[in-house]
């Protein structure tokens, strides 16, 4: 019962509190390790809030954190200074934004890649295993070994749900094709060593791979180069990545970071913020794959056509791309 | 022979090196296009315009008592631990241990077998390169380097593991129970009455400025302190004095790497309330520049980390503010100890000599 009090009041002061903001927010983005300018994950979200910043002329504040332990003080600080909505992209934010969300019942805030179950807090979070797919198909499609690559980032389930998604890709273009699955390391800093990235790759175009797919952040930068210094193809994560490499990036798995953060500001901005959580996949345009001037040249219409039937397929149900998260096990390897 | 007046050592030749520090790190910040003074003001105003600023400041100061203490009573014995780092992890270790078993009590039971924790942590970790250097000969700052990069090894697994948190994607452990809530400055104020904002300002401070007054008391009133100190100036003639060289590297190790240990209360049990994988943020380290700038005096150690604290908090501040990248601001905080620490002869000589004419000028 005072449970539902509690919730119901904050409810209403969160109602008013948007309605008093309504007009004049003081918006506050707050970046992961890897940091804004990392070409995938953070640089998603900053180019949200940049979009943000451009159309609407409101200016927010940011901050970029140097290791774990700032996690809280930045999103305390904010709050504490009247900052609102406050967006956060990073799973590893999760623990801190559960600590001081509570604390600042009347702060709106908005976190990525991870469900926090608070009032105040909207949870963004990603089919990543349905873009991954994708890519996938189009990797096994385009290699002439037979052999695929994925380099991940920080061994986490998230990581395994992108590589998971794409091997059942793989396996749905080529029932017979090798998939090799490396990880750069256990901690953060995985996420922000393009030499290891790099290594990695070479490894596995030793062992035949010809694409190499990365969802390793930063990481992803010596994935990408090392992929086009060896004649084969890369393919990006997050961010459209195919200009890094013309002509030796497949594609890029898009994941719009950027528009779950560009919502949550110009929901608070409209007055619209609302919590609760929701997942973006394809048929959301939550995922997808990037195709440019810069990779156009690779993609022949049998593969596009493949690509978008599978894509078809998945929005109406038809296939279902197991989630590695639902159950912490991959069917396919 | 002549010597500088006390008041000139200890207060005229720190004020006028940090502002020379200051200076030097206010044309870098003009380099880059910003404002120096408005940096300067967001610094000194945000690490201690306000009780927040100032609970921050006194937060990293403690994670910098404990380190600099580490530091400072190896260097009494001519050791050099460059492991406070790893020690520290490790003590975050045996914080965890406790608080993670026994949060269902209270934590005027968790805190003590907290501290006794993380110093039997730190101190074992500090124990191998010990040995190794007393035994074998294998250089301390050789072997505490490495420690620490088993260390964070050891953490990165344990995290990864045993202590992880179930179906949680972060490496960290869960959060500690009420039972080893340690009371923060917050909560303190309100048993005295004061309305104190929330910061991670806790009672580790306080442990930490005991540990001071004990180290001293150690050093210069103990007969253990006499012997490391004769120990740290001739090796040889401690010898001939009966004091053997194992026992003092030991022992004072052990206390070294125990007080880096403690430095996890702060951080671990204070600040996160769980075990996190960077949770040393580079104090071990920092606690090198901090018994160098404190001369290895408690007191001197107490206000060089009080120093830190404010660059510290003062340098967050300003990422916060302004538009200066995270590594400008490591820059500035390099540019402060490299003055403080290392170039204080810059200083010095000029104004020794100065008062050196100014004597015979007027006598």
């Amino acid at each position: 019962m005072t449970f539902f009090k509690t919730l119901a009041g904050t409810a209403v002061a969160v109602g008013l509190a948007t309605a008093s903001f309504a007009e004049d927010i003081k918006p506050a983005v707050i970046f992961d390790i890897g940091g804004k300018f990392d070409r995938s994950f953070n640089q998603a979200s900053f180019e949200g809030a940049e979009r943000f910043r451009e159309e609407t002329g409101i200016e927010y504040r940011e901050f970029e954190i140097q290791s774990d332990a700032q996690r809280e003080q930045a999103l305390r600080r904010f709050a504490q200074q009247g900052n609102n909505p406050i967006v956060v992209a990073g799973f590893a934010y999760g623990s801190a934004m559960e600590t001081v969300a509570a604390e600042f019942p009347d702060t709106d805030f908005a976190i990525i890649d991870m469900v926090v179950d608070l009032p105040n807090v909207r949870s963004v979070v990603f089919k990543e295993h349905e873009g991954s797919f994708l890519v996938g198909m189009m990797a096994a499609m385009k290699s002439e070994t037979g052999k695929v690559g994925f380099v991940g980032g920080m061994d986490i389930p998230l990581i395994r749900k992108f590589a998971c998604g794409y091997v059942q890709g793989v396996k749905a273009a080529n029932p017979d094709a090798e998939v090799f699955q490396n990880m750069t390391g256990t901690t953060g800093a995985a996420w922000n060593d393009p030499v290891k990235g790099g290594e990695l790759t070479r490894s596995q175009i030793d062992q035949g791979a010809d694409v190499v797919y990365h969802a390793a952040g930063g990481t992803g930068r010596g994935v990408l180069q090392a992929a086009a210094d060896a004649g084969k193809l890369g393919i990006g994560v997050d961010s459209n990545q195919n200009y890094l490499h013309p002509g030796s990036v497949l594609t890029s798995m898009l994941k719009r970071v950027d528009v779950a953060v560009y919502n949550a500001l110009s929901d608070a901005k409209n007055g619209e913020f609302t919590a609760g959580f929701s997942v973006l996949g394809l048929a959301e345009d939550g995922v997808g794959y990037a195709v440019d001037d810069n990779n156009q040249p690779l993609l022949d219409d049998e593969i596009v056509a493949a690509i978008e039937e599978a894509k078809a397929k998945i929005i109406a149900g038809e296939i279902e791309v197991h989630d590695y998260m639902s159950d912490d096990s991959c069917p396919v390897s | 022979m002549n010597t500088l007046p006390k008041w000139i050592d200890i207060v005229l030749i720190p004020f006028l090196t940090l502002f020379l520090a200051f200076f030097v790190s206010g044309l870098v910040v003009v380099a880059i296009g910003e404002n120096p003074i408005r940096a300067m003001q967001i610094m000194i105003n945000g690490a201690l315009g306000s009780d927040y600023g100032i609970g921050y400041t006194l937060f990293y100061t403690t994670n910098f008592i404990f380190t600099g203490l580490a530091v400072a009573i190896a260097f009494h014995a001519a050791l050099f631990n460059i492991g406070g780092e790893g020690q520290a992890a490790l003590g975050g270790v045996g914080v965890a241990i406790v608080a993670l078993s026994l949060d269902g009590t209270h934590w005027l039971i968790t805190f003590p077998l907290a501290i006794l924790s993380a110093f039997v942590f730190g101190a074992l970790w500090a124990l191998i390169p010990a040995f190794l250097q007393a035994r074998r000969g294998s250089h301390i700052v050789i072997t505490t380097i490495m420690f620490n990069y088993i260390a964070a090894k050891l953490l990165g697994y344990l995290l990864n593991g045993p202590l992880k948190k179930p179906a949680w994607q972060a490496p960290e452990t869960r959060r500690f129970e009420d039972g080893a809530q340690i009371p923060f400055m917050k909560d303190i104020g309100e048993w005295v009455g004061l309305e104190i904002t929330r910061t991670p300002l806790n009672i580790s401070f306080f442990v930490a400025l005991i540990c001071c007054y004990l180290v001293w008391l150690l050093i210069w009133r103990s007969r253990f302190g006499y012997e490391l100190r004769a120990f740290g100036h001739s090796e040889n003639a401690a010898v001939y004095a009966g004091i053997s060289p194992f026992r003092i590297t030991m022992i004072t190790m052990i206390l070294s790497g125990g007080l880096a240990g403690m430095m996890a209360l702060n951080t671990v049990m204070g600040e996160q309330q769980k075990l996190v994988l960077d949770h040393v943020q580079g104090a071990g380290f920092v606690g090198i520049a901090v018994a160098l700038m404190g001369r290895s005096h408690p007191i001197g150690v107490l206000l060089a980390a009080v120093l830190f604290g404010i660059l510290y908090q003062g340098g967050t501040e300003l990422a916060f503010e302004m538009d200066i990248s995270r590594d400008m601001i490591i820059t500035i905080q390099a540019l402060v100890i490299l003055f403080m620490g290392a170039l204080e002869n810059l200083v010095r000589y000029p104004v020794e000599n100065t008062y050196m004419r100014m004597l015979r000028g007027s006598g």
